[in-house]
């Protein structure tokens, strides 16, 4: 009896002791999985941390950045509206970006409506700009280079590498303008209604 | 005493293997966990190694500062020499 007993309370005190057995080497392994994971997390906290640090300034310079250039873009656009007028000012900006008209200015939501102006290589008004610019403009007499803009004395030649290939070789001959007059070679007949009194419209009743 | 034994039985049969099982299921978790963590560190410090450059941006606003004065200047002149339309 004291022999049986003794095997029951053996083989209790056997199962008690695998389950501790056991519960500390599973628990020993999760402690040091965990003390890894604690590591691991330091790195990343740290680094979290740096940026953090690092991004923190990004915010405002990036804002004072966008302020400077809004700036300059109001002002580039109120000078070229003002000094070309709406219309050329369109064209000018779709001529050099062909579609950039349709967005418009940004500062001028009427430019949305206007019809852009098919302005090709040489715009006129600007060639006779910098044409006055070369001649007259105060900046041109102090430049260490020389004339920016223009060459006063070989002034034609510059003006003319602004227009097509044609003038630029200096042909011999150009085709003519045509003769008008009553010396020209080709005569056409004079209208009789040209001067004569205007018909008046049937009067009524 | 017979139910003494049946009760070492139910301890050694179910309830060790049923420790044992719990225990595994947890050192299986937690070993995973580990491979992720250590993925999260090197993303995060390459994310800060790439967040280096952000210092140039205090240079780039000078830079930006004086083009811009450049360009009022230009534009100031211009407003002067330039007729209106």
């Amino acid at each position: 009896m004291v022999l049986a007993f003794m095997a029951v309370g053996a083989v209790t005190i056997l199962g008690v002791a695998l389950i501790v057995a056991a519960l500390v080497v599973y628990l020993v392994a999760v402690i040091v999985q965990l003390r890894k994971i604690t590591a691991g997390l330091d790195v990343v906290i740290s680094h979290v941390g740096e940026i953090v640090q690092k991004s923190g300034p990004v915010n405002d310079v990036v804002t004072a950045i966008n302020g400077q250039l809004d700036a300059g873009v109001d002002l580039l656009e109120g000078l070229l509206v003002q000094k070309a007028g709406m219309m050329d000012a369109v064209g000018l900006v779709d001529g050099l970006y062909p579609g950039a008209a349709a967005a418009g200015f940004r500062n001028f939501p009427e430019s949305l409506t206007v019809t852009a102006p098919r302005i090709g290589e040489v715009y006129t008004k600007g060639t006779l700009t910098l044409a006055r610019l070369g001649r007259e403009a105060p900046i041109a007499l102090g430049n260490p280079a020389g004339f920016p803009l223009r060459n006063v004395e070989g002034g034609s030649l510059a003006a003319r590498l602004l227009y097509p290939e044609l003038r630029q070789s200096r042909p011999k001959s150009l085709p003519r303008s045509p003769v008008i007059g009553i010396d020209a070679p080709v005569q056409y007949e004079q209208r009789e209604d040209i001067g004569a009194p205007r018909k008046r419209p049937p009067s009524r009743g | 005493m017979t139910l003494w034994w049946i009760g070492d039985a139910v301890l050694l049969v179910v309830v060790v293997p049923v420790v044992v099982i719990l225990l595994r299921g947890v050192l299986k978790a937690a070993t995973s966990i580990v491979p992720s963590v250590q993925q999260i560190a090197a993303v995060a410090a390459a994310g800060s190694k790439d967040l280096d450059a952000a210092v140039l941006l205090l240079t780039t606003q000078d830079q930006v500062a004086q083009t811009v004065a450049g360009v009022a200047n230009y534009g100031g002149s211009l407003d002067v020499i330039l007729d209106d339309a």
